[in-house]
């Protein structure tokens, strides 16, 4: 029992508690419904439901087949590969773009600065569906849609405003002096880019990156309009299968994906630290 | 700086100094700009055709380009004279013979429902005729094949149809319609304005409901520990970071008629046949309350971890009770919070799509699901345009308010 204040009356303690109260129910409400997926993907059965076994623990009741599905099924083997190709590929691009872009907005002599960050940032605020169609009728003109580089382009572009501000965020901490330094002693921009900034924004461009990866690991819209058959992505194979035949291996897939993101959140939660150590030893 | 000293330079110097700045500023320009043309290419441009998309049509007046100009000077009331009635049959049978008259009746049906069949009929019996008979009789062959072309209404919509340049996308998008008489009226059945504000209202109810949720637990993580702040973090930041279809497929798994909540409700007793939850307004309302949680308690929080809790327990000590000591101070402490929250919240899901498509059934419906109906199954893609830009130009209002307000500067990442 923590010591209250003596001027809480009975209702002040009541208050507290309820507040207290109200507070793990929302946090319940947040993770529940994440984690009730998890044991349902061991389902024997074809449904999205625990079965009487399952409630009883019955060993029997439980199965890897849907796990075994997603390695079988050509389906999946081709969605998770493009998943990844497009992803690393979208990232590596909104990344290297992204990171120049940033230290150049940062230099206090960049011209119509607000301008174009606002420009740059905006794929971040305008509605995805917005953005598919847009593309859509763009891209159908330079036979973008339907191909690996449309979808790539497409995904980097939505990863850019991730990238802008991590890496933006990071060189707010950077002694811009240094790359005065570097210049001075006689070595190109470009050099000094790469020997100075580079090293000391190292977190910051790696969790830009992450962010763009995720970004388009997680988006569906631009696929559902831009992928043709060959290039559908993880996401894109979810919806269409809770679309027409909802199957436990849809479960499979989204236990696997939330092992995922618990293993980017520890990594990007190991950068930040990092990042906060590098600047305190400064 | 540079130019208040300048007059005090010798000229020399002065250039020297100008030289100097241009030569920094295009530095710092080069840098940003390959990804400047990129995200024009990439993203500007394509928002910018939509745009342009959407007020611009060239379809008929590619297809029929004489028999609009032989239109040009009819007066709209009777029937068109008897050379434009030719010059069209002329036409129509070239289009029936390059397999597009279908595209001239689909454009020209959207003008006035049901011309589409008169359209491809009259094409089919025209389409073996002689080219010389045509150019003599064409008009009345015209009038045999369908009595609908002796009515000016037909021809009408297709004068509109022929406008390259046309606002009637956006009266269609806002539910109006032109008259004969050039004036612009309410359609009877509201179609899209019912739907941009069921969008706006259900919007607001989440938002609505992510604050009642999120002000609660932002206010607890904010007055624990640093250390037990940051693990309760972690339950907000592990469904952040979950795929958006990973949690939609949860809300399937619980709230469908055999799901986890039914099969729950029903072994309490509480209810003694399955809730029909899923694929309604209510499942889109709540999937997407859950979606857009985190969002609302980042900022909430935030803002809550720096307000110093001393000013709360001075007007409580002095006497002040715990709810008007709230209202007065605390509340109005986190408000930069709760509308960094509220308004990024209601903007996200202005434009959602995938849960609404997934979970809304019929009744959940929001506008962007209607654009990707237009976009995909009815191929109006004028129309999609349209609304798209309307939905658009609501959601740069909306953030240059946000922008005004709370300064744009304020988004935090994890």
């Amino acid at each position: 029992m923590r010591a209250f204040p003596e001027y809480f009356t009975f209702w002040h303690i009541a208050g507290h508690y309820a507040l207290r109260i109200t507070a793990y129910i929302v946090l319940a409400f947040l993770i529940l419904p994440i984690l009730v997926i998890v044991p349902l993907s061991f389902n024997a059965e074809p449904f999205f439901t625990f079965t009487p076994g399952m409630l009883a623990l019955d060993p029997e009741a439980y199965s890897l087949r849907w796990y075994n599905e997603i390695i079988t099924d050509q389906k999946w083997t081709l969605a998770i590969w493009n998943s990844f190709v497009i992803g690393v590929a979208a990232a590596i691009l909104a990344t290297v773009l992204g990171t120049v872009a940033a230290v150049g907005l940062a230099s206090p002599w960049m011209p119509f600065k607000r301008l174009i960050t606002a420009l740059l940032l905006s794929p971040m605020i305008v509605p995805l569906i917005i953005i598919a169609a847009g593309m859509f009728f763009f891209y159908t003109t330079f036979g973008l849609v339907g191909t690996y580089a449309g979808l790539i382009i497409a995904h980097a572009a939505l990863g850019v405003p991730f990238v802008i501000i991590t890496v933006t965020a990071t060189l707010a901490g950077f002694d811009r002096t240094l790359f005065s330094a570097g210049l001075s002693l006689g070595a190109s921009p470009v050099k000094v880019f790469w020997d100075v900034v580079i090293p000391l924004i190292r977190p910051g461009v790696i969790s830009g990156g992450l962010f763009a990866f995720v970004t388009s690991f997680d988006e569906v819209v631009l696929v559902l309009f831009l992928a043709g058959p060959e290039q559908r992505t993880i996401p894109r194979q979810m919806f269409s299968g809770l679309r027409e035949q909802i199957n436990p291996t849809i479960l499979a897939v989204a236990t696997l994906l939330v092992i995922l993101s618990i293993a980017l959140l520890v990594t990007l939660e190991i950068l930040r630290r990092r990042t906060e150590r590098l600047r305190g030893s400064r | 700086m540079v130019k208040a000293h300048q007059h005090r330079l010798p000229p020399e110097d002065a250039r020297n100094a100008a030289r100097e700045v241009r030569a920094r500023r295009l530095r710092a320009f080069l840098f940003v700009a390959p990804l400047l043309a990129f995200i024009t290419f990439a993203f500007v441009a394509p928002i910018a055709s939509m745009l342009f998309r959407s007020a611009y049509n060239p379809t008929v007046a590619d297809l029929v380009p004489d028999s609009l100009q032989a239109l040009a000077d009819w007066d709209g009331e009777a029937r068109p004279s008897d050379a434009a009635l030719t010059q069209f049959a002329i036409d129509l049978k070239r289009l029936a013979n390059d397999r597009t008259s279908g595209q001239l009746a689909e454009e020209v049906n959207r003008f006035l429902p049901g011309t589409s069949s008169v359209v491809k009929s009259t094409a089919r019996q025209l389409r073996r005729v002689e080219d010389t008979t045509l150019a003599d009789t064409g008009a009345t062959l015209l009038l045999e094949a369908n009595a609908a072309w002796s009515e000016p209404g037909i021809w009408r919509a297709l004068r509109k149809a022929g406008q390259t340049y046309t606002s009637s996308y956006y009266l269609t998008a806002l539910d109006l319609e032109q008259t004969r008489d050039g004036s612009i009226q309410q359609r009877d059945t509201k179609i899209y304005l019912q739907l941009y504000s069921k969008t706006l209202w259900m919007a607001l109810i989440i938002t609505l409901l992510t604050l009642i949720l999120g002000y609660p637990l932002a206010f607890h993580m904010a007055h624990s520990s640093t250390s037990h702040a940051n693990f309760l973090m972690v339950f907000v930041l592990l469904p952040f970071w979950t795929s958006l279809l990973v949690r939609t497929t949860s809300w399937i798994a619980l709230l469908q008629t055999n799901g986890v909540v039914n099969s729950t409700l029903m072994a309490l007793g509480l209810t003694g046949d399955p809730l029909e939850m899923l694929y309604t307004q209510f499942s889109t309302i709540i999937a997407m309350t859950h979606i857009l949680l985190p969002f609302m308690v980042l900022p909430l929080y935030s803002v809550m971890r720096g307000i110093d809790p001393s000013y709360m327990r001075a007007a409580m000590s002095m006497g002040s009770r715990p709810i008007p000591a709230f209202l007065r101070i605390y509340l109005p402490m986190s408000l930069p919070g709760l509308s960094a929250g509220a308004l990024l919240v209601f903007i996200i899901s202005v434009g959602y799509y995938i849960t609404p498509a997934l979970v809304g059934g019929t009744d959940g419906q929001m506008i962007s699901n209607i654009i990707a109906f237009h976009m995909q199954q009815s191929n109006n893609w004028e129309l999609a345009a349209a609304l798209g830009s309307l939905l658009l130009f609501l959601i740069v209002a909306l953030y240059w308010l946000y922008d005004k307000f709370i300064g744009a500067g304020n988004i935090k990442l994890g």
